[in-house]
């Protein structure tokens, strides 16, 4: 079995996504295909996928041509996409998602799927219990139970796009040794990624795109400089670290607890300095996002004590919090820190505005200042619902305070490539000179050992680790995220 | 003063709630869907009044019936069209549609208007209207009645139990998803609002041909429809809690009356009106209930969480957002 694409072209008016991508990929490979935001990566994937139908092109099976126009068609003919943003129903349980386009004889049982599906998660060593509703799972364990379904549904080829952004470091071991038993058992398996760390330790053949051409394939093993080269055009620069000596204490927690996330907070105290830069590192909703909201004033803390800058802004406000200084930018930036059907002027106008007229032509300068100074690419006049990932980033950093004293930060990186990435940080370290005091949270260990002067590890609900970065190592990182010290 | 009947007041809270679980159910069944059906209130008038009218000119009860059906399923099916396959905002196009039928009702019904028609006949049910209690209760009304009680258990079989019932739903909670599982959530759509909208028709015939029976101006249905929007919210998207709220509605409605003869003093109105109110009320204490707060309240104790259970109930995620393809 192979596949191929042959001159995929896809326009969408005067853009072109894809633009002539020839790829081929063999059975019982994994194939890895890299290249920065907006690539065209995720277009080509969903063409394959039969989600998005190409402008021009062929796709062949096993060398003959075929043509389909949904995602249903494509999973009888064996090829199954696990999408970036995951593409089942949060309401429903475990196995009803499951069950949701399976073909089913009349005198199936559901006990007959859920024993399908018990049998396949042991196969790949995922733990899925069927009657737990999809919200309440992580999104590393629907990812699970999407690849379990399209199993089912005879997948031979598995498409996963940008899969481990957002799972913890532990639910992407248990995706990659499930990958690699996979493409033993002679699937194809292509993953999507502008992580080159994932492309590195799992595929045997890589293409890299670039505004929607190929810029070149390698196999494995690979020469990271030279991927970097065919991604970028360019190698983008590390940040630079700068360890400064810590200044005042800016936050203080003493025995703080609070409910809400998978495990809450449990009795957590510590002591942030000026600038000082602590990465927070855990499973997902460990009690690093339970945190950040109680640091806010988001959420009020159950017991405890909580200072800023020496003054006690316990069952304060978030309004407090921002008086004085504090800024949180949340990871959900469409759903709490933007408004999607808002141009970029608009964002601006909000902020700007007096009591009664809306202050345009000051909303318009700021816009136009700050599109310039983010590098953000769009208009101002263009809908923030349009932006690409990376610029909605962009945009939010540009809405903080010139010198803020206390920041936020959820996953600030999240589904930005590398440069976007580097840029994001680059910014954000000038707040640093200020005085500043940065906490972020990363899924990324890598990130926080580059740019963090301390890391805390959030496991349960309690802090079970607090070293500078300097003392420690990502494998120990590692130990201390799954709980072991 | 009026004397309180426990039986007789059961027995008629069973059957003045059997239109308002009809058009509650057909709601449900629609919106699980992710479509809403504003037409609801205009529907039931002018099923009713064609119910009215096919029974009167036909002498058959159950071509009224089917009349009012065939009426509700065509006006559900102008507002799925339009707001599937014509992108119109299905509101605007639902609430415009209720006071169009309802004016619709009113003028061609008017030459029929207080005439002596036909009406279904009371129906025991052999042996179980017998039963003490709930024989009178359950087992002796209208056919009608009856249908309405299958009608929860049916409703709520098909949603929960079967394979389709899984595809209407998927469709209401990720149209999207759905469609990359092969479904095609316009097909789902259009046929729960027929279904749904078949049912409210029936809720109109039960009207005009057996609770409130004749066709006039007013009719005695008015209202119905809006109260069945908001018991659909009540019932949290499931058939049977939403019979109950029907149920109850029903029984502030009865209970009203008895009130009537025990205070004459107060205005008739206030007993009229009171559903009402209390109905918000109701609707408060379930939005209370999924409050964070609730749920700490209910901690480590067994009755409390089943009752906030109870209460506690979703929309459909996608309700009243249209599905359009990629």
């Amino acid at each position: 079995m192979h596949i191929e694409l042959k001159d995929i072209h896809k326009h969408y008016g005067p853009v072109r996504a894809n633009n002539g991508v020839n790829l081929k990929v063999e059975a019982g490979t994994i194939f890895g295909i890299l290249g920065e935001n907006g690539a065209g990566k995720s277009t080509l994937m969903k063409i394959l996928a039969g989600y998005i139908r190409k402008t021009s092109g062929q796709i062949l099976l096993d060398g003959h041509v075929v043509d389909y126009t949904s995602p249903a068609i494509a999973a009888r003919l064996g090829i199954g996409m696990l999408y970036q943003d995951p593409l089942d129903f949060p309401a429903l349980s475990v196995l009803e998602n499951f069950i949701i386009g399976q073909r089913r004889g009349l005198t199936q049982s559901n006990q007959s799927f859920c024993q399908k599906l018990q049998s396949l998660a042991d196969e790949l060593h995922f733990a899925l219990r069927p009657d737990q509703v999809i919200r309440s799972l992580t999104i590393g364990e629907r990812q699970q139970l999407e690849i379990i379904r399209l199993l089912a549904l005879g997948i031979n080829i598995l498409v996963l796009d940008e899969p481990t952004t957002g799972i913890s470091s532990l639910q992407k071991e248990v995706l990659f040794k499930a990958l690699r038993q996979l493409a033993t058992a002679g699937k194809i398996v292509i993953l999507v990624s502008h992580k080159l760390e994932d492309v590195e330790q799992l595929c045997d053949n890589v293409t890299v795109l670039r505004r929607g051409k190929v810029t070149g394939n390698m196999q494995a093993p690979f020469d990271a400089q030279k991927l970097l080269k065919m991604m970028f055009g360019q190698i983008p620069s590390t940040p630079q670290c700068g360890r400064i000596t810590p200044g005042k204490t800016a936050l203080v927690m003493q025995g703080v607890s609070a409910s809400g996330g998978r495990a809450g907070l449990e009795k957590c105290s510590i002591q942030f300095h000026q600038r000082e830069v602590i990465g927070l590192a855990g499973l997902e909703g460990s009690g690093q996002g339970v945190f950040m909201r109680v640091a806010a004033g988001l959420k009020q803390p159950v017991q405890g004590k909580i200072h800023m800058y020496e003054r006690d802004v316990t069952d304060q406000d978030y309004h407090v919090f921002k008086d004085y200084g504090g800024m949180y930018v949340p990871a959900s930036r469409m759903e709490e820190g933007l408004i999607p059907s808002l141009t970029i002027a608009e964002h601006f106008a909000l902020q700007v505005s007096g009591e009664f007229w809306v202050n345009w032509s000051k909303a318009m300068q700021k816009a136009e200042d700050s599109i310039v100074q983010f590098s953000i690419k769009g208009q101002k006049q263009t809908l923030v619902a349009s932006l690409s990932g990376g610029n909605q980033q962009r945009l939010l950093l540009s809405f903080l305070p010139s010198n803020p004293k206390l920041l936020l930060l959820e996953n600030p990186t999240r589904g930005l490539d590398v440069e976007s990435g580097h840029w994001v940080w680059r910014h954000l370290q000038k707040y640093c000179r200020t005085d500043a005091c940065i906490v972020f949270s990363s899924s990324e260990l890598d990130e926080i050992m580059m740019v963090a002067d301390r890391v805390l590890v959030f496991y349960n609900g309690r802090i079970i680790k607090d070293v500078p970065t300097c003392e420690t190592s990502v494998e120990e990182l590692g130990r201390a995220i799954a709980g072991k010290i | 003063m009026t004397e309180l009947n426990l039986t007789i007041l059961l027995a008629s809270v069973v059957a003045g709630a059997a239109p308002i679980i009809f058009a509650t159910i057909g709601e449900t069944i629609t919106e699980k869907a992710g479509l809403i059906n504003l037409s609801l209130d205009g529907t039931i008038m002018l099923s009713a009044m064609v119910a009215f009218v096919t029974a009167y000119s036909t002498d058959s009860i159950v071509l009224g019936f089917a009349a009012a059906a065939g009426v509700g399923a065509l006006l559900a099916a102008t507002v799925a069209v339009f707001s599937i396959y014509l992108n119109q905002n299905q509101v605007a196009v639902g609430f415009v549609l209720t006071l169009m039928a309802r004016d619709l009702a009113y003028f061609l019904g008017n030459p029929y208007s207080r005439l002596a028609g036909p009406q279904a006949a009371p129906l025991p049910v052999p042996l179980l209207s017998k039963l003490p209690i709930v024989g009178p209760i359950l087992f002796n009304h209208y056919w009608p009645v009856y249908l309405s009680l299958i009608l929860i258990i049916v409703a709520w079989w098909y949603i929960y139990g079967t394979p389709e019932g899984l595809k209407l739903r998927s469709v209401g909670e990720n149209p999207q998803a759905a469609f990359a599982r092969g479904i095609d959530p316009r097909k789902m759509q259009l046929f729960s609002a027929l279904l749904g909208g078949l049912f409210v028709g029936l809720a109109g015939a039960t009207f005009a041909l057996a609770i409130k029976p004749g066709w006039g101006r007013p009719q005695g249905a008015e209202g119905t429809g809006w109260i069945a929007l908001a018991l659909v919210i009540f019932g949290g998207w499931n058939p049977i809690k939403a019979a109950m709220g029907a149920y109850l509605f029903a029984f502030l409605q009865v209970i009203g009356i008895y009130l009537q003869g025990w205070f004459p003093s107060v205005p008739a109105q206030v007993f009229q009106v009171a559903p009402f109110p209390l109905m918000i009320f109701t609707l408060m204490i379930m939005f209370f209930a999924q409050r964070e707060t609730a749920q700490i309240w209910a901690q480590n104790t067994p009755w409390k969480q089943s009752l906030l259970k109870l209460l506690a109930g979703n929309a459909p995620a996608c309700l009243g957002k249209p599905y359009r393809p990629e």
